[in-house]
């Protein structure tokens, strides 16, 4: 089966946290605003939209998706 | 205006940012600069400026910061001394890296969304305290009468000083925000009360230390040194400057928009749940925020030569609103789905405060909605706005009917 996964480039990450308001089931803050994927990243059936929404609305562009199998 | 800000006659080569036309209506102006030949406006004021228009330029100079220096971020006819490189007179605002990276990293735990959603209740609390003080009336100033109080009291409680200061504190505040077009001497002066009312907090802090983000900042380490006592002051004072008038200006400007845009007020009021995706909206459309930088050597920056010690402004809402960015970037769709905007900044100097600001949006203008479902723009020619690199109302007549 084919899924989505998120990947969050730490270098490229400024903590505006979009990602996090948007999708709070796959991206938390860390102490200093900063996102991290929950878990594997891989993105749960039903948040696919809230996922892709996170990707486009990144001002640093640091989030990617893929397909993962 | 003084006399040394003669009128604009062309935005292409002797733009000025504290121009009248620009304080009321910026965006035309920033539309033909940007769809002219050079994107990036030109002026002789301030001893050479450089004004970009376009996302990619803006962003492009934000993320350079070996060609661009935050040594000042407020753009004047004075510049720093180079000395004040890298850590500047306010860090980390006004701080370069490497300096830059430790004197942020002390601040962020402050402001981590964690933290903020603490302070989300007594916010809420105030701003209704606020409004039931204006129930009954006919017509408020929707910026001084409530958007203006609101980051005010959140930055004294959580800073741990007295409530009952509260209008004291806002009016050192204001007079030094506001005072910025006094003379030397006149400013000197609301700048001393301030600092001899923050030296007394920071006094009674050391001796007593408690629970807030003073005494947070006092135990503060960088590199396992304390800040001490300069380094902290200037801190507070940079968050009275940066998170004062920055929120006020968001928070006025997306009333003014909810007043002039009754479809949008009444799609806000039907649907509540929809708020947080119109704060990115009305921030992005209405970014108060423009910052500047130093250009550290000679550079050609798409074709504009830039000399060492040129000016750079970074107009974040300019770059918002362009449309090689974003589609209809022109309008505000409340429901925008889409929104990479930067009216937070963008790179190493994101703003700190951003996830303070968006909660004190979103709860202000929560509460108002719930108080005054049918407010409406009283009197369009009686709106002010503040010229400069903050943009925001200064004159709000609202009717809450
Ligand atoms: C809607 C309100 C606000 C807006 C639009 C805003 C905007 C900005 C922008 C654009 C920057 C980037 C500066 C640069 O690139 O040179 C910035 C930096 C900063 N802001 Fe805000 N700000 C707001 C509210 C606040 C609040 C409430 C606080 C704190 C109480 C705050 C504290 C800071 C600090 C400390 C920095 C410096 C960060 C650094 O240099 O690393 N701001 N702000
Ligand atoms: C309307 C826009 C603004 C104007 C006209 C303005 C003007 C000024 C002036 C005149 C000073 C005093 C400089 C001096 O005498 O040393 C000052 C200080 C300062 N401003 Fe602003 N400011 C504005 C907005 C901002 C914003 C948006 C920020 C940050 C995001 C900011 C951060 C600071 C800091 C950190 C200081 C130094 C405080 C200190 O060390 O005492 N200001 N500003
Ligand atoms: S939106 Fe982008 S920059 Fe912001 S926290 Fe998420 S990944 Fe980081």
């Amino acid at each position: 089966m084919i899924s989505l996964r998120v990947k969050i480039d730490e270098a490229s990450c400024e903590g505006h946290g979009r990602c996090y308001a948007l999708a709070p089931a796959l991206f938390e803050p860390d102490e200093i605003g900063n996102a991290s994927v929950l878990g594997d990243g891989i993105v749960p059936a039903g948040e696919e939209d809230r996922a892709r929404r996170a990707v486009a609305n990144c001002p640093e562009h640091a989030i990617a998706i893929d397909a993962s199998t | 205006m003084t006399t040394d800000h003669p009128p604009v006659e062309d935005w292409a080569v002797d733009f000025d940012h504290t121009d009248e036309r620009y304080a009321a209506n910026p965006f035309p102006i920033w539309d033909e600069i940007r769809s002219s030949a050079c994107p990036i406006a030109r002026t002789e004021r301030y001893g050479g400026a450089w004004l970009p228009t376009r996302h990619a330029d803006v962003s492009a100079i934000a993320y350079d910061t070996d060609h661009f220096s935050s040594r000042s971020i407020l753009m004047s006819a004075v510049r720093p001394p180079l000395e004040a490189a890298p850590m500047g007179i306010a860090p980390p605002i006004s701080s370069d890296p490497p300096f830059h990276g430790g004197a942020r990293r002390v601040l962020l735990p402050a402001f981590s969304p964690q933290a903020v959603g603490k302070l989300e209740a007594s916010t809420r609390a105030y701003c209704d305290e606020l409004i039931d003080a204006m129930r009954g009336r006919e017509v408020v100033d929707a910026a001084t009468d409530y958007a203006q109080n609101i980051p005010v009291r959140v930055i004294a409680t959580m800073l741990g000083f007295p409530l009952g200061d509260d209008d004291r504190f806002r009016e050192f505040v204001v007079e030094v925000i506001e005072g910025v077009d006094l003379p030397p001497e006149a400013r000197m002066d609301s700048m001393g009360a301030l600092y001899e009312y923050l030296r007394a907090q920071i006094e009674d802090h050391t001796a007593h230390p408690r629970d807030d983000l003073t005494s947070f900042l006092l135990n503060a380490e960088i590199d396992g040194e304390q800040l001490g006592f300069e380094h902290v002051g200037r801190t507070i004072a940079l968050l009275l400057l940066a998170g004062i008038d920055t929120t006020w200006s968001a928070i006025g400007a997306s009333l003014f928009h909810l007043a002039s845009t009754p479809g949008d007020r009444e799609r806000l009021v039907a649907e509540p749940e929809l708020v947080p995706t119109a704060v990115e909206e009305l921030l992005r459309a209405y970014a108060p925020v423009t910052m500047a930088r130093l250009v550290t050597e000679d550079i050609d920056f798409n074709g504009c030569p830039m000399k060492a010690e040129d000016w750079v402004l970074l107009p974040f809402p300019a770059a918002n609103r362009d449309p090689e960015f974003l589609a209809d970037a022109d309008e505000v769709v409340i429901d925008r789905e889409v929104n990479r905007h930067s009216a937070f900044g963008l790179g190493i100097h994101r703003c700190a405060g951003s996830h303070l600001a968006r909660m004190e949006l979103r709860v202000a203008l929560e509460a108002w909605l719930d108080a005054f479902p049918t407010f409406t723009l009283a009197d369009a020619h009686g709106v002010r706005w503040s010229g400069g690199q903050v943009r925001g109302p200064r004159r709000l007549p609202i009717a809450i009917g």
